[in-house]
């Protein structure tokens, strides 16, 4: 890759993003809360958590678009708060909303981004290719970005993310609003890239299944770095399986456990968006769940409505770390607004397919 | 020069979007005609008797042209710049935001662009001089062209600066109630402002659009007498347009 010298920044030694006590206060209320961590090169880092949990407020701090209250970050060895634009020039990054112009090609897209981060002129064709090539767009290069579905939107923007070979690339909810399928290709590229561009990827997501792609996951609640581990260890510290039961009377169950089983039980209460049976949930974390569930049928009184037993996914470690469920919720009229551009978008997304 | 770089690419991909869209270029050209052609008829029997002794032969539509030509670069000056607003949070300005580019740069090709835009789409109506009955000369052309770009870069550089502080698209009828009416009415394009009572003749002042129209009518309108003298007319203009494109610069760089 000697051909990536002239517009990428030299590497630096240590970890390629290193944080400490990073705070962001917004007219008193604290959107991010000490939060320390540090990224190795190569590795796929994931923030998970809820909306307003913090986490594109982070992002935005080691982009350079927002200033800390107060705390430090470093990223490939570059202080975000007095060198932006060697730090900017070390990322790439891919926005929730879409940032693509939509009246123009894809190449042009490409173009205008290599000439903002200084892609020399006789590299600007063969870099773009290059990308394109990866998302498997080059056959459709010349189209206007209108006429692309949302998947090949996203896929030309993570393209342009790289178009000028950055150290670290961030994905602010990078699948948001894209169909399963086109979810798992964009994790197909996004393993491609570590592997072909050395690159480290931040991303952040709400979607539980997704974050276990990662390396290394960081769970974020209010402001705040409650666990970070690979996936299979959080999982691990749930410990063993869940079960979810739904009885007649919860709260008459749920004194029945802790009699005669020991058992601390948790009450989730029937929510509409829930299908299945009404009644309140009730959620259960023990050691060997299909041994220990006929026992426990068999000794309690209440009637139970139905059952459930499976392994711990990364939902029961947010649940048991937090005490709730990722969901999501509308916050002001900006994200109101945003809300309704993305179904738009989505819907005339959809009509091209 | 590298400094400059964005604002070059901003400019290029606005002009580009521009022209890529014949149906807007041809489409925002139907207000100043309706205005011209159906208002102009209409108020002109009336009107007549209004103008400034020494002029009684000319026609209303032909005082007016230059009023709406200003009108034209008003709102095409604007409303580009507005469009920052939904650009910062959806679009292509986000992109720019985040790359190793200073944000004055960004904010100046912005104003360029628009300006650019506006004065093009005011020399477009030029074709409909004839219609109006200004008799235009070459010599006209040669002068209009600056002049229109001058009074485009003022209303961009206000529209810039105002845009900046817009949280969301929800202000834009604001913007239209409260700043580009008042300033179209109060600038002289649709009536002569001499008769008017002190307090319209206050605002007309401090109103850069009226310099604006004052300079236009003052090159297309060879027997109207106009209200300042050219030269006075474009100095005011410069003014206006270097403290909106500071002004314009400061506020988008502090808001992101």
């Amino acid at each position: 890759m000697n051909d990536a010298v002239s517009s990428r920044p030299p590497v630096s030694a240590g970890p390629v993003i290193e944080v400490k006590n990073l705070t962001k206060r917004f007219n008193g209320l604290t959107a991010v809360d000490g939060v320390s961590f540090s990224i190795n090169r190569k590795e796929i880092f994931g923030f998970l958590g809820p909306n307003g949990a913090g986490k594109t407020t982070t992002i935005s701090m080691l982009c350079t678009l927002l200033k800390p209250t107060s705390g430090s970050a470093t990223l490939n060895g570059f202080d975000i708060a007095t060198q932006q634009d060697a730090v900017r020039q070390s990322i790439g990054i891919v926005f929730q909303d879409p940032t693509l112009d939509d009246q123009l090609t894809a190449w042009e897209n490409l173009h205008f981004h290599a000439m903002l981060y200084n892609v020399p002129a006789s590299q600007r064709r063969e870099r773009a290719e290059r990308v394109l090539d990866m998302v498997g767009l080059i056959d459709r290069a010349g189209d206007r970005v209108e006429t692309y579905s949302g998947g090949m939107k996203r896929r030309l923007e993570i393209a342009r993310g790289l178009m000028h070979y950055p150290h670290v690339l961030f994905l602010d909810e990078p699948t948001l609003g894209l169909d399963p399928q086109t979810r798992s290709a964009i994790w197909d590229h996004v393993h491609e890239l570590r592997a072909q561009y050395d690159i480290t990827v931040f991303l952040t997501t709400h979607y539980m299944d997704e974050a276990e792609n990662c390396d290394r996951i960081a769970i974020i609640d209010t402001g705040k770095i409650v666990a970070l581990d690979t996936p299979g260890a959080l999982k691990h510290r749930v410990g063993g399986d869940i079960i979810t039961l739904r009885s007649a009377d919860a709260a008459t169950t749920v004194a029945e456990l802790m009699e005669k089983f020991s058992l601390e039980a948790q009450v989730q209460p029937a929510s509409a968006d829930t299908s299945g049976p009404a009644g309140d949930r009730i959620y259960l974390e023990v050691p060997e769940g299909r041994t220990l569930l006929p026992q426990m049928l068999r000794g309690l009184d209440t009637e139970i409505l139905s059952v459930t037993v499976r392994e711990p996914t990364l939902d029961d470690v947010f649940l048991s770390l937090t005490g709730k469920q990722i969901r999501e919720e509308t916050v002001d009229k900006m994200d109101a607004m945003k809300t309704r551009v993305r179904r738009r978008r989505a819907q005339r997304g959809a009509g091209h397919r | 020069m590298k400094r400059f770089r964005a604002t070059y690419i901003i400019w290029l991909r606005d002009l580009k979007r521009h022209f890529r869209d014949r149906a807007r270029i041809f489409g925002s050209l139907a207000t100043p005609i309706i205005f011209i052609f159906i208002l102009g008829q209409g108020l002109g029997s009336s009107m007549s008797a209004a103008l400034p002794a020494g002029s009684t032969t000319l026609d209303y539509k032909t005082f007016m042209f230059p009023g709406i030509l200003g009108m034209t670069v008003l709102f095409a000056g604007v409303f580009s710049a507005v469009s920052i607003v939904w650009d910062r949070e959806f679009g292509f300005l986000k992109e720019m935001l985040v790359a190793p580019v200073p944000s004055w740069s960004i904010a100046l090709g912005k104003v360029v662009s628009g300006a650019t835009i506006a004065s093009f789409q005011g020399c477009l109506m030029l074709i409909l001089a004839p219609l109006a009955g200004v008799k235009l000369t070459p010599q006209m052309v040669v002068l209009l062209i600056p002049t229109l770009f001058l009074v485009a870069f003022s209303m961009t550089g206000m529209g810039v600066l105002v845009a900046s502080r817009l949280k969301s698209m929800q202000g834009f009828q604001m913007i239209m109630n409260f700043i580009m009416m008042p300033m179209f009415f109060l600038s002289g394009a649709m009536f002569p402002l001499a008769n008017a009572p002190a307090w319209m003749d206050t605002l007309a002042k401090i109103n850069p659009l009226t310099y604006g129209v004052d300079a236009l009518r003052s090159i297309m309108l060879t027997d109207f007498p106009s209200r300042y003298p050219f030269a006075f007319d474009i100095t005011m203009i410069v003014l206006i347009s270097s403290v909106m494109l500071g002004m314009a610069i400061a506020t988008f760089s502090r808001q992101s």
